[in-house]
C-alpha cells in the first residue's frame, strides 16, 4: 500500500520536476533557443488542456456514474468551439494580438471604450464565478488524499480519515505558493509565460496518460476487452440513453460559452497564443485530446459501480478502482494525474484572475488615491507584482472559503457547472462586442449585471443548500414571498431542471437586456472607435490614432515607461521607436503613432484601461474624441469640396480659354479673309472699272469709230456697270439685312411654287446644266413668309451647286418635309463636299472656298443666312451626307392648321 | 470579408478550391453540432416501454461523430493551413 507520506513525497518530487522544466524553458526562451518547442502548435494545444481540470479527471467519472452520458456535453461544447475556430476564436485571437489584450476583462473593457467600470465589473464577476471552480480543485485533491489515507493499513479502522479542512488548507497554501513562484516572475502579462506554459503542457501529458492508463487497465485488465466492456455497460444501471434533451442542449451550450469566457481559457487561448496558425492546428488536435480524455470515462464508471462497494464516492473511482485491485503504482500515477489537473488549473486561473484584479482594480485605485503621479520616478513594477501576488492569495483563499462553506460534499460536476454558469454571463457581451458595432457600454453593464444577478440567485446561492444562503422559505415561496421569484422556478415556470432553468433565464435575459439597452443608448466616442476596430478587425488591424501628443514630452513618457516596463525594456522600446522615426540618437518624437504604440506596450503590463489612464495623465487627456475626428473629417471634406470646386472652375477656365482661342482663330481667319476679300473686291471692282475706263476713253478719244463698234463698246461698259451694280447691291443687301433694316413682304404660298421659280431662274442664269431631282409630294406645304426672299435663298443655293459641284454628272436632290412645326428643305448635291475646316466659315461674309474659281464675291451664303434668320428659320450645312448639302428650316404657316 | 470593388468575379481553379475549402471549414462545426443534437430525437427511457437506446450504441454514436469531426477538421487543416498562413501574412 502507498503510505500518505510516500504520496506527499512523490508529489513534492513531481512539483520540483515541474519547476525544473519551467526554469529550463524560461532560460531557453531567454537565450532565444528552443523556439521550435516553446512556440510549437503542440505546446499550444497541450496548454489548452487546462480546460480538463480535476473535474474532468475525477468528476467526469462521478458524473457518468450518476447521470450516464450527460458528462460528455462538457467536452462537446469546447470541441464545437474549436472545430468552429474560424467563427469566433480566430477573431478573438486577432483582436487579442493586435490590441495586446491581457485578459477577458481587458478585452471587454477595451472594446467598450476602455471603460474601467466595466473592467472592474467583469473582474469581480470572474473572481466570484471561478471561486467554486477553485474550491472544486481543493476538494478533489483533498478527497484523493483522503482515499489514500483511509486505505492506509497502519491507521486504525475508521480513524484513517484525515482532517479534510486542514488538508484542504495545506493544499491551498501549496497551490498559492506554487502559483506565486511560477506566475509572477515577469510582469508583462501579454508576454508569454514560457515556464508556465511548458509546465502545463507536461501536466497535460501526465493527466492524459494517467487517465488512459486507468482506462486501459479497466477495459483490458478488469473487464476483459472492448466487447465485454460494452456488454457490461449495457447491463449496468446507466446502460440506457437517459439524457434529458434540455440538459443535453443547455450543457453543451454552457460548456461552449465557458470555454470561451473562462479567464484561464482566455489566457491560454488568446493571451498566450504566439502564432495565429496554431489555432487551426489546435482545431483538430484539441478535440482529439478531449475525446481521449472522455473515452474511458463510462467504462471506469460502470466497472467502478460494479466492483466497488455500495456508497463509495463515484468521483474517486479513478483512484479507488486501481487501489481495490491492488494496483498501487497505477493508483499513484492516477493521483499524479489528478494532482496535475488541479494544479495546472489553479495556476493558470489564479494567474489570469490576479492579472485582472491587479490591472483593473488595484492599479486604478493606486493611481487615483496614491499621492503618486506617473511622472515620478521609481519603479511601479513592485506595486504591480505585489498586487498580483496578493490577488493570488485572495483568490485561493476565496476558493478555500467556498470549500468550507459548501461543506466539501457536493458532486464535483455540480460545482463545476455553477462556475460555468457564472462565467458564461460574459458571452453575450463578448460576442456582441466582436460582431456588433451597435453594442454599447451601458448595454454591456446592464446585461452583465442582470445576468450575473440572476446567476447568483438561481445557481450560486441555491448551491449552498436550503437554509444556508437562502432560507428554506425563499425556496418554497420565493423572495419576499413572491411566488414568481422562487430561485428554481422563476416567473412561475415549474418543472425545469435547475441547471437548465438557471442557464436559460440568466443567459437569455442577460442577452435581451444587453441588446435592448444597447439599441437605446448612445456610445461615447472612444467606444465607437474601439467598436469599429474590434468588429472590423480583419479589415484594418492597425489602430486608429488616439492621441494628439504634442503636449507630452518624451522625457515624461520615458520616465513612466521605465517605471512600468523596467529601465532596460523601456529604453529598448524607445530606441526602437526612435529608429522607426529615423532618428538615430535621443528620444523619439511624441507623435500620435508613438504614443499609441507606447500605450499598447503599457497595456500589455497593466491592462488597456489603466494604460490609457496613465498616458492620459501625461498627455493631459488630449485623447482625440470622435467629435474631433468628425471635425477633422468635416474640414477635410470641406477642403475636398473646395478643391473640387477649384477643379470645376479651372476646367471652366480651360473651356473658356479654348473657346477664346477658337474665336481668336476664327477672327484671325476672318481677318485674313477680309484682307483677301479686299484684294479680291478691288480686283473685282478694278476689272470692270478698267474695261469701263478703257472703253470710255476709246469712245471719247478714238476717231472714226463705226456705230456698231460704238454700240459694242457702250454695251460692254453697260454690262460691266451692271456687274458692278450687282456687287454693290449684294453688299448693300447684306448690310441692310445685318442691320435689321429690311422690311419683309409676307405672302402665303406653296413651297413647290417657290422651288419651281428658284429652279427656273437659276437654270436660266447659268449655262452649266445640273440635274435636279425633286419629290413634289413633299413640297405641298403652305408657307406664310416673304416668298421673294425665300426664292432668293433657293436660287443662291441652286446656283452654288451649279457652279461648284465637281461631279461629272452633277445632280442636286431637293427634299422637303415637315417635322413638327418646322418645314425642312434639304438640298444635297453629289459633289465633293466641303472640308471640315471650311464648314464653319462658309456662312461668313466674303468667304470663298480656297481653290475654287468663280466670280462670286463670297456673299451669297452670308446673305442667305441673314435672310433665313429674318424669316425665323435656320440654315445649316449638313455634315453627314456624301456631297455638299444644305438644310433650310422654316416655321410653317401659323394659320394653316 | 471585405469585397474590394476591383476583385475579380471568377477565380482560377486553385483559389476557387481554396475558397470552397474555407466554406467547408466554416460549415463543419454546424454539421457536427447537427449530428450531436440527433440524440435529442432518441426516446427517453420509459419503465413501461423497453425501446430505449442502449448505452453502447449511444457511446459509439457520440464518439463516432466526434472522431469523424476531428478527421474532417484534420483533413481541412492539411489542405488549407498553408494558404491561410499566406493570406494572413499578405
Amino acid at each position: 500500500m502507498v503510505s500518505l507520506n510516500q504520496l506527499v513525497a512523490v508529489c513534492l518530487l513531481y512539483v520540483v520536476g515541474l519547476f525544473a522544466v519551467a526554469f529550463a524553458a524560461e532560460r531557453a526562451a531567454a537565450r532565444g533557443r528552443g523556439d521550435w518547442l516553446l512556440r510549437s502548435p503542440l505546446v499550444y494545444t497541450l496548454s489548452l488542456s487546462i480546460y480538463c481540470t480535476a473535474w474532468t479527471f475525477y468528476g467526469a467519472v462521478g458524473y457518468a456514474a450518476r447521470s450516464g452520458l450527460e458528462f460528455v456535453t462538457i467536452y462537446l461544447g469546447p470541441s464545437l468551439v474549436m472545430i468552429g475556430w474560424w467563427w469566433i476564436l480566430r477573431r478573438l485571437v486577432r483582436i487579442g494580438r493586435s490590441h495586446r489584450v491581457t485578459s477577458v476583462a481587458d478585452l471587454i473593457s477595451s472594446r467598450y471604450g476602455k471603460s474601467n467600470l466595466l473592467a472592474i465589473l467583469v473582474t469581480i464577476m470572474a473572481v466570484i464565478g471561478v471561486t467554486p471552480y477553485i474550491a472544486l480543485q481543493l476538494q478533489s485533491v483533498t478527497l484523493s488524499l483522503s482515499i489514500f489515507a483511509s486505505a492506509e493499513p497502519q491507521a486504525p479502522s475508521g480513524g484513517g480519515q484525515i482532517n479534510s479542512a486542514q488538508a484542504a488548507f495545506w493544499v491551498a497554501v501549496g497551490l498559492a505558493l506554487f502559483t506565486v513562484l511560477f506566475g509572477t516572475r515577469n510582469l508583462n502579462a501579454n508576454e508569454r509565460h514560457h515556464g508556465v506554459v511548458i509546465a502545463i503542457a507536461v501536466e497535460a501529458v501526465v493527466k492524459l496518460l494517467a487517465l488512459l492508463a486507468v482506462g486501459a487497465f479497466v477495459v483490458w485488465g478488469v473487464a476483459g476487452g472492448v466487447e465485454q466492456t460494452l456488454a457490461q455497460i449495457d447491463r449496468s444501471a446507466i446502460g440506457q440513453w437517459q439524457v434529458e434533451g434540455g440538459r443535453w442542449t443547455a450543457l453543451t451550450l454552457l460548456a461552449a460559452a465557458a470555454f470561451i469566457c473562462l479567464p484561464r481559457m482566455f489566457q491560454v487561448l488568446v493571451v498566450e497564443n504566439g502564432d495565429e496558425r496554431h489555432l487551426q492546428t489546435a482545431s483538430w488536435a484539441f478535440p482529439l485530446y478531449l475525446m481521449l480524455m472522455s473515452l474511458f470515462v463510462v467504462p471506469i464508471a460502470v466497472v467502478g459501480l460494479d466492483l466497488l462497494p455500495e456508497g463509495s464516492n463515484p468521483d474517486l473511482f479513478v483512484l479507488s478502482l486501481p487501489l481495490s485491485q491492488g494496483q498501487n503504482s497505477l493508483a499513484m500515477f492516477a493521483f499524479l494525474g489528478g494532482f496535475s489537473s488541479a494544479t495546472s488549473m489553479v495556476i493558470v486561473a489564479t494567474l489570469a484572475l490576479s492579472t485582472m484584479v491587479s490591472n483593473h482594480i488595484v492599479m486604478p485605485i493606486w493611481l487615483t488615491y496614491g499621492q503618486n503621479t506617473v511622472q515620478q520616478s521609481g519603479d511601479v513594477r513592485h506595486v504591480v507584482i505585489l498586487s498580483r501576488r496578493l490577488s493570488i492569495l485572495l483568490i485561493i483563499s476565496l476558493g478555500y472559503c467556498y470549500y468550507r462553506l459548501s461543506g466539501g460534499g457536493g458532486a464535483l460536476a455540480a460545482i463545476g457547472t455553477i462556475s460555468f454558469g457564472g462565467v458564461a454571463q460574459f458571452l453575450p457581451v463578448l460576442l456582441g462586442g466582436i460582431f456588433w458595432r451597435g453594442a454599447t457600454r451601458t448595454g454591456a453593464i446592464c446585461g452583465l449585471t442582470v445576468g450575473f444577478a440572476l446567476w447568483v440567485y438561481t445557481m450560486l446561492l441555491p448551491s449552498f443548500g436550503p437554509g444556508a444562503a437562502l432560507s428554506a422559505s425563499t425556496f418554497q415561496n420565493g423572495l419576499f414571498g413572491l411566488q414568481w421569484l422562487r430561485p428554481e422556478a422563476l416567473f412561475g415556470i415549474n418543472g425545469l431542471d435547475p441547471t437548465v432553468h438557471a442557464v436559460l433565464w440568466s443567459l437569455s435575459i442577460n442577452a435581451l437586456v444587453f441588446i435592448a439597452v444597447s439599441l437605446f443608448s448612445f456610445p461615447a466616442p472612444v467606444e465607437r472607435l474601439q467598436g469599429a476596430q474590434f468588429v472590423n478587425i480583419f479589415d484594418h488591424s492597425t489602430a486608429a490614432r488616439g492621441w494628439s501628443a504634442s503636449v507630452a514630452a518624451s522625457e515624461d513618457l520615458m520616465i513612466m515607461a521605465q517605471r512600468i516596463l523596467g529601465a532596460a525594456e523601456a529604453q529598448g522600446f524607445f530606441r526602437a521607436q526612435a529608429q522607426l522615426q529615423e532618428k538615430h540618437d535621443g528620444l523619439p518624437e511624441p507623435t500620435p503613432r508613438f504614443v499609441q504604440a507606447l500605450e499598447r506596450e503599457l497595456a500589455a503590463s497593466v491592462g488597456a484601461a489603466t494604460a490609457h489612464a496613465m498616458v492620459a495623465q501625461l498627455v493631459g487627456g488630449a485623447s482625440v474624441s470622435v467629435q474631433d475626428l468628425l471635425a477633422v473629417a468635416d474640414e477635410s471634406a470641406q477642403m475636398l469640396e473646395y478643391s473640387s470646386q477649384l477643379e470645376i472652375k479651372s476646367r471652366a477656365l480651360t473651356d473658356t480659354a479654348a473657346k477664346l482661342r477658337s474665336a481668336n482663330d476664327k477672327l484671325t481667319q476672318l481677318s485674313h479673309q477680309k484682307d483677301s476679300f479686299l484684294s479680291q473686291i478691288s480686283h473685282e471692282l478694278r476689272t470692270p472699272m478698267t474695261s469701263i475706263r478703257a472703253f470710255s476713253e476709246i469712245l471719247r478719244d478714238a476717231e472714226g469709230l463705226g456705230p456698231e463698234e460704238k454700240t459694242r463698246y457702250a454695251s460692254i461698259i453697260h454690262s460691266e456697270t451692271i456687274r458692278l451694280t450687282r456687287l454693290l447691291d449684294d453688299l448693300l443687301d447684306l448690310s441692310v439685312l445685318e442691320n435689321g433694316e429690311v422690311s419683309l413682304n409676307r405672302q402665303r404660298g406653296v413651297l413647290r411654287d417657290v422651288l419651281d421659280q428658284a429652279v427656273t431662274t437659276a437654270r436660266a442664269a447659268n449655262t452649266r446644266v445640273i440635274k435636279i431631282d425633286r419629290e413634289s409630294a413633299g413640297e405641298d406645304i403652305v408657307l406664310d413668309t416673304d416668298l421673294d426672299r425665300l426664292v432668293q435663298v433657293f436660287i443662291n443655293l441652286i446656283t452654288n451647286a451649279q457652279k461648284y459641284c465637281v461631279a461629272d454628272d452633277p445632280q442636286l436632290s431637293i427634299r422637303a418635309h415637315q417635322r413638327g412645326r418646322r418645314i425642312i428643305v434639304d438640298l444635297i448635291d453629289n459633289g465633293a463636299g466641303i472640308d471640315a475646316a471650311s464648314q464653319t466659315l462658309i456662312f461668313e461674309k466674303f468667304s470663298r472656298l480656297p481653290g475654287q474659281g468663280g466670280e462670286g464675291a463670297g456673299l451669297g451664303l452670308a446673305i442667305c443666312r441673314e435672310i433665313i434668320k429674318r424669316l425665323e428659320g435656320d440654315i445649316s450645312y449638313l455634315t453627314d451626307v456624301s456631297g455638299t448639302g444644305f438644310r433650310v428650316e422654316l416655321p410653317i404657316a401659323q394659320t394653316d392648321i | 470579408m471585405s469585397k474590394l470593388p476591383g476583385s475579380p468575379l471568377f477565380l482560377e481553379r486553385r483559389s476557387y478550391r481554396f475558397r470552397r475549402m474555407m466554406d467547408a471549414v466554416r460549415l463543419l462545426p454546424l454539421l457536427v453540432l447537427g449530428f450531436w443534437m440527433v440524440p435529442l430525437l432518441w426516446p427517453v427511457p420509459d419503465p413501461s416501454a423497453g425501446d430505449a437506446v442502449p448505452m453502447s450504441h449511444a457511446l459509439r454514436y457520440v464518439f463516432g461523430v466526434w472522431l469523424a469531426g476531428i478527421a474532417c477538421c484534420f483533413l481541412l487543416w492539411r489542405r488549407t493551413a498553408r494558404q491561410i498562413a499566406q493570406e494572413t501574412q499578405g
